[in-house]
C-alpha cells in the first residue's frame, strides 16, 4: 500500500448494511467470522477497494482482530489493496492465455490505455492488471473488467472493448469470435443431429 | 484407546493422541519446528514427517491423530529422504547467516540442518528477501530468517491474547507480520524469542553480545515480583547476559514477563559497590569497617524502642529472619515487611496466600478479581487466567482498575462498595459465585495497601465464605503478591511486635523523633522525606530512592547474587541461586547483617548459610520444605467497617518499572517510552466481555 491517502473511516451504506446482516445471519451465531469475505467484498463493491479503515471495520463488526482480516484481505488477490479506476481491467497472462496471444493483448491494453501493469489511468477510469488464471482458459486469451469476462480476444478486440468502455458503452461479456460460451469454433462437432456420428 | 506400534514398539494411547506424542511417550523424539506442545496444531512445517503403514504418502505426525493398528516409522530411509527434502525447501530461503546471528549455537534449524540438511545446495536462483519489522524495543526482527513456522503468531493470539501478528499475502510473499496500527506490547512477548525456531526474533537488549556456548547457566528463581517464575540466569564471566524461563507446570509452565526477563540490564546500573556514610551533607565512599563504626556510634546512645526496622520487595528470608533477631536483641518491636501499608494480617497464613495455587486456578470456574490487574501484576498467571477462560465454562468479574485483561470479564465498577454488595449478596454477580463448583477470589495489592485495606480484607472474607470458596479440597481465596519478599517476611513474623510500629508509624515516629535510627532492607518504596532527623542505614542493591535519603549505605547483592530464600505468593518456598557475585565489595545481605551485630555487641547465633537456614526453619518450620505448597488453615481475619470511596487501582502503575532493580534497567525505560505503562492497546483485540 503506498501512494494513495488512505480514509479515516469506512461505514456500509444502509443498503449493503442490511446485505452484510443478512450474510452475518448465514452462520451460526458466535461463529459470525465466516463472513469476512463476503463483508470484505461488499465493501470493495461498495468503494472499490479495501482500505486500512476497511479492514478495521469489518473487523470490529465481525468481532476479529483486525490482523485477522488483513490476513484475508492480503491473501487474496480479488481485494484491491488500493484504489482502482471505474474498470478494472484484469487481463490473464498464464500459461494457456500466454500460448494463445496474451502477449498481444496485454500490448494494445498498455497502448490503449497509456498505462503499464498496476497503473491507474489519470482520469481514474481504467486500472490495467496483470493476473494469474482465470479459470476460462478454454477461451483463451481472455480478460476480465469488473465482474465480466471478455474471452477469445485478438488485438482488435481488445482494442474495441477498451475503446467501448471509454465511450461510455457496455461492449458484450463472453466470446469475442461469437461462439456460444466454449462451444467448438465454427460449431458443433458432435450431436449434430440426433442418432448420427459426426 | 488406540493401539499403535511405532518403531517396532507398541504402545497403547488415549485417543485423539498424535503421532507425534505417542511417539515422545516412547522417548523417540521427531524432529519438528511448528509444532509446540503449548500451542494449537499447525502442521504447516512439514519436517515431522513419518511413515504409517498402508497409507501412500509421507504423513506429518503432529497433526495425525493415532488409530488402531497403525504401524508408524520414524526413521527409516522413506522418512529421512522426505525430511532432507523438506529440509532443502526450508533452506531455499533462509539466508544461511548463522556466523552473525545470535541464535546460532541454539537454533532448532541449525541443529536440524546438521541431521537432515544437504552438505551443498541446489539453488541456483535468487533467495527471497523480507523487510524486517519493528516489534519494539524487546524482540529484533531478522524475517528473511523465517521459516514461517507461525509460533510467533500462535502464541501472541492464544497465550497472551493480544493478536497483533499475523501472516500476510500469500505463497512465496507470505510474511509474518505485525497489525501497522498496533504496537506489540504484551506483558509476554520476550517469549516470542524462545519460541522462534531459528533466528527470526531475538533478544534486541542482548544482541551481538554473547554466543550461546559463551554463557554460564544458572537455575534459579525470579524475584521480580510475587510468582517466583523458574528462571535460568546466563551469564557471562560476571555479567548477567540474559534472564530465560525454566519449566516449572507449577507455576510460569514455560513462560515469563518482560520485566522478569528483560530488566537485567538494570543489574549492570546505579549498583551500591561500596559502602558510603554521610559526612558534611554528602555519601563519601567508606570501607566496611568505617561504615559499621558509624551504624555503632550512633546505635549506642538509642533505645532499642527508638530504632526501627523496614523491609523492602526483593529482601530474601535470610536477610528477614537475620534482620529480625538482631532487631529484637537490641530491644525493637518495630519491625514491618509491608513497606506499602497492606493490610496483611501475619497471624492466619491462608489471609496472604494464593491458596488455590498458581495451576490451580485452572479449576475454578468463577473467579472475582479485586483491586489488582493481574495482566500488569503477574503476566504469567493472567495467561493461566487466559487459558482457563479460553477451555469455557468460566465466569470472571473484576472490581477494581479496568483494563484489557485478555479473558473475558464482568467490569463491576471500581468502587470498594460493591464489595459490600456482594459481601451481601445483593449483587447478581454472588449468584455466579455460589452456583460455582469451585469459585474463588483474587485479592489484589491496590485493595489492600489502603486506609480501608483491613475492612476490604475483611469483605473478601465475607465474600469467600458466602460464595462457599473454601471447602474441603478447595480453597479460592487468593492474595496476589506484587513483592517477592512479601510472604517470606509474614511467614517469618517481619511484622511488628508487640507494642511495635508498622510501617507507616515509624515514618511518622521519625519525623516526630520518637524513632531515632531506621533500617531500610531494600525498601525504596517508602516516603523518604518523612524521615526527618532519623538515622537511616540502607541494606540494598541499587543506589535508589532509600539510598539517596541514607546516612549509611550497605552494599548488598541482587537476587542473582546469591542463594537465597523466597516464598511465592502461593506460600512455596523457593531458593535462588548464585549465577553471578556481587559487584565490588557489596555482600550478601544476611552477612552484612550478621557482621554488624558483631559490631553492635548483639551476635547473632549463626554463621554459615546452612546455620542460617536452621534458624529459618526454627523461626517457622515451612522453611524445612522446598518447592512445595503447605496447605495453609483457614482462619479469622480481617476487621469490619465502612470502605471509603477512592476507586481500587492496581499496585502497579507501570508495569515495566516497579523496583530498583527494574528501575535502573534503559530497557525498561525504553519499554515505558514505547509501550506506555503496559496493556495500554489502542485497539480492540477481540477479547473484551
Amino acid at each position: 500500500m503506498s501512494n494513495h491517502s488512505e480514509p479515516t473511516s469506512f461505514a456500509f451504506t444502509a443498503e449493503n448494511l442490511e446485505k452484510a446482516k443478512k450474510v452475518i445471519a448465514r452462520y451460526p451465531a458466535g461463529r459470525q467470522q465466516s463472513a469476512v469475505m463476503p463483508l470484505l467484498d461488499l465493501a470493495q463493491r461498495q468503494d472499490g477497494w479495501v482500505s486500512r479503515a476497511t479492514i478495521e471495520a469489518v473487523g470490529t463488526m465481525l468481532e476479529m482482530a483486525p490482523m485477522r482480516v488483513e490476513e484475508v484481505a492480503t491473501f487474496y488477490t480479488m481485494y484491491n489493496l488500493k484504489p482502482v479506476g471505474k474498470h478494472h481491467v484484469q487481463v490473464c497472462t498464464n500459461i494457456c492465455c500466454l500460448l494463445r496471444g496474451s502477449d498481444g493483448v496485454g500490448a494494445v491494453a498498455q497502448e490503449a490505455l497509456g498505462v503499464g501493469w498496476g497503473e491507474t489511468t489519470a482520469d481514474g477510469m481504467f486500472t490495467l492488471s496483470e493476473v494469474e488464471c482465470l479459470g476460462a482458459c478454454v477461451n483463451a486469451p481472455m480478460m476480465q473488467i469488473n465482474d465480466d469476462y471478455y474471452e477469445d480476444l485478438t488485438a482488435d478486440s481488445t482494442r474495441k472493448i477498451l475503446d467501448a468502455l471509454k465511450r461510455g458503452e457496455t461492449p458484450k461479456p463472453g466470446s469475442q469470435t461469437g461462439r456460444q460460451f466454449s462451444a467448438p469454433e465454427g460449431g458443433p462437432t458432435t450431436l449434430i443431429k440426433t442418432g448420427e456420428k459426426a | 484407546m488406540p493401539k499403535l506400534t511405532i518403531d517396532g514398539t507398541e504402545i497403547e494411547v488415549e485417543a485423539g493422541t498424535t503421532i507425534l506424542q505417542a511417539a515422545e511417550q516412547l522417548g523417540i523424539e521427531i524432529p519438528r519446528f511448528c509444532y509446540h506442545e503449548r500451542l494449537a496444531i499447525a502442521g504447516n512445517c512439514r519436517m515431522c514427517l513419518v511413515e504409517v503403514e498402508k497409507m501412500p504418502k509421507p504423513v506429518a505426525s503432529c497433526a495425525q491423530p493415532v488409530g488402531e493398528g497403525m504401524v508408524v516409522h520414524t526413521n527409516n530411509a522413506a522418512v529421512r529422504k522426505a525430511r532432507q527434502g523438506v529440509m532443502e525447501f526450508l533452506l531455499i530461503n533462509h539466508p544461511l547467516d548463522c556466523p552473525i546471528c545470535d541464535q546460532g549455537g541454539e537454533c532448532d534449524l541449525q541443529d536440524q540442518a546438521m541431521a537432515y540438511g544437504g552438505d551443498r545446495g541446489r539453488y541456483r536462483e535468487d533467495k527471497r528477501a523480507v523487510e524486517d519489522k519493528d516489534y519494539g524495543p524487546l524482540v529484533q526482527t531478522w524475517m528473511t530468517r523465517c521459516i514461517q513456522c507461525t509460533r510467533c503468531i500462535r502464541f501472541i493470539t492464544e497465550i497472551a491474547g493480544t493478536p497483533v501478528l499475523g501472516g500476510l499475502y500469500r505463497s512465496d510473499h507470505l510474511e509474518v507480520s505485525k497489525y501497522v496500527n498496533s504496537a506489540l506490547s504484551s506483558e509476554l512477548s520476550g517469549n516470542l524469542i524462545d519460541l522462534c525456531p531459528v533466528g527470526a526474533l531475538t533478544n534486541k537488549p542482548a544482541a551481538y553480545t554473547y554466543r550461546a556456548w559463551e554463557l554460564n547457566k544458572t537455575e534459579s528463581v525470579d524475584a521480580m515480583d510475587g510468582l517466583g517464575a523458574a528462571i535460568r540466569i546466563d551469564a557471562r564471566g560476571n555479567e548477567v547476559v540474559r534472564v530465560l524461563p525454566r519449566i516449572n507446570d507449577d507455576i510460569n509452565e514455560e513462560w515469563l514477563g518482560d520485566r522478569s526477563r528483560f530488566a537485567c540490564d538494570g543489574l549492570k546500573r546505579q549498583r551500591l559497590d561500596r559502602p558510603y556514610v554521610r559526612r558534611d551533607g554528602g555519601l563519601k565512599p567508606a570501607s566496611w569497617n568505617e561504615a559499621f563504626a558509624a551504624i555503632a556510634a550512633v546505635l549506642k546512645g538509642i533505645p532499642g524502642a527508638k530504632i526501627a526496622a523496614i523491609a523492602g520487595d526483593q529482601t530474601d528470608c535470610e536477610t528477614l529472619v537475620a534482620a529480625k533477631d538482631l532487631l529484637v536483641s537490641l530491644g525493637s518491636a518495630h519491625i514491618d515487611c509491608r513497606q506499602d501499608g497492606a493490610a496483611l494480617d501475619a497471624a492466619v497464613r491462608a489471609s496472604y496466600l494464593f491458596n488455590s495455587t498458581i495451576a490451580g486456578i485452572e479449576e475454578a470456574d468463577a473467579v472475582l478479581v479485586i483491586g489488582a490487574n493481574p495482566r500488569k501484576e503477574a503476566p504469567v498467571l493472567n495467561a493461566r487466567l487466559r487459558k482457563r477462560w479460553l477451555k469455557g465454562g468460566f465466569k470472571a468479574a473484576v472490581v477494581g482498575p479496568k483494563a484489557d485483561l485478555t479473558f473475558g470479564h464482568d467490569w463491576l465498577g471500581d468502587q470498594a462498595s460493591v464489595l459490600a454488595d456482594l459481601a451481601a449478596g445483593k449483587h447478581p454477580f454472588m449468584d455466579v459465585l455460589k452456583a460455582a463448583r469451585k469459585p474463588a477470589l483474587i485479592l489484589g495489592q491496590g485493595a489492600l495497601a489502603r486506609a480501608d485495606g483491613a475492612a476490604i480484607l475483611g469483605l473478601a472474607r465475607k465474600i469467600a465464605d458466602a460464595a462457599g470458596m473454601v471447602t474441603d479440597g478447595w480453597n479460592g481465596f487468593n492474595v496476589l503478591h506484587t513483592a517477592a519478599a512479601r510472604v517470606g517476611g509474614l511467614d517469618l513474623g517481619f511484622v511488628p511486635g508487640a507494642g511495635g510500629r508498622n510501617a507507616a508509624a515509624i515514618v511518622d515516629g521519625a519525623a516526630k523523633g520518637d524513632i531515632a535510627a531506621v533500617f531500610l532492607l531494600g525498601a525504596d518504596e517508602v516516603d523518604m522525606k518523612g524521615f526527618g532527623n532519623a538515622f537511616v542505614v540502607y541494606l540494598g542493591s541499587h543506589g535508589d530512592a532509600g539510598a539517596h535519603r541514607a546516612d549509611v549505605v550497605l552494599p548488598g547483592s541482587a537476587y542473582t547474587e546469591k542463594n537465597a530464600t523466597y516464598v511465592n505468593t502461593e506460600g512455596r518456598v523457593q531458593r535462588t541461586r548464585l549465577a553471578v557475585f556481587p559487584p565490588g565489595e557489596a555482600r550478601e545481605d544476611w552477612k552484612v547483617i550478621r557482621a554488624l551485630s558483631d559490631v553492635l555487641g548483639k551476635p547473632l547465633g549463626y554463621d554459615t548459610p546452612k546455620q542460617v537456614r536452621e534458624r529459618l526453619a526454627a523461626v517457622n518450620p515451612l522453611f524445612a520444605t522446598l518447592d512445595t505448597v503447605t496447605p495453609a488453615a483457614w482462619g479469622a481475619f480481617g476487621t469490619a467497617g465502612t470502605v471509603g470511596d477512592t476507586p481500587l487501582a492496581s499496585a502497579i502503575d507501570n508495569f515495566y518499572q516497579t523496583d530498583p532493580i527494574s528501575r535502573a534497567s534503559k530497557v525498561m525505560a525504553e519499554c515505558t517510552a514505547a509501550f506506555g505503562c503496559g496493556c495500554n492497546h489502542s485497539k480492540k483485540t477481540g477479547t473484551h466481555g
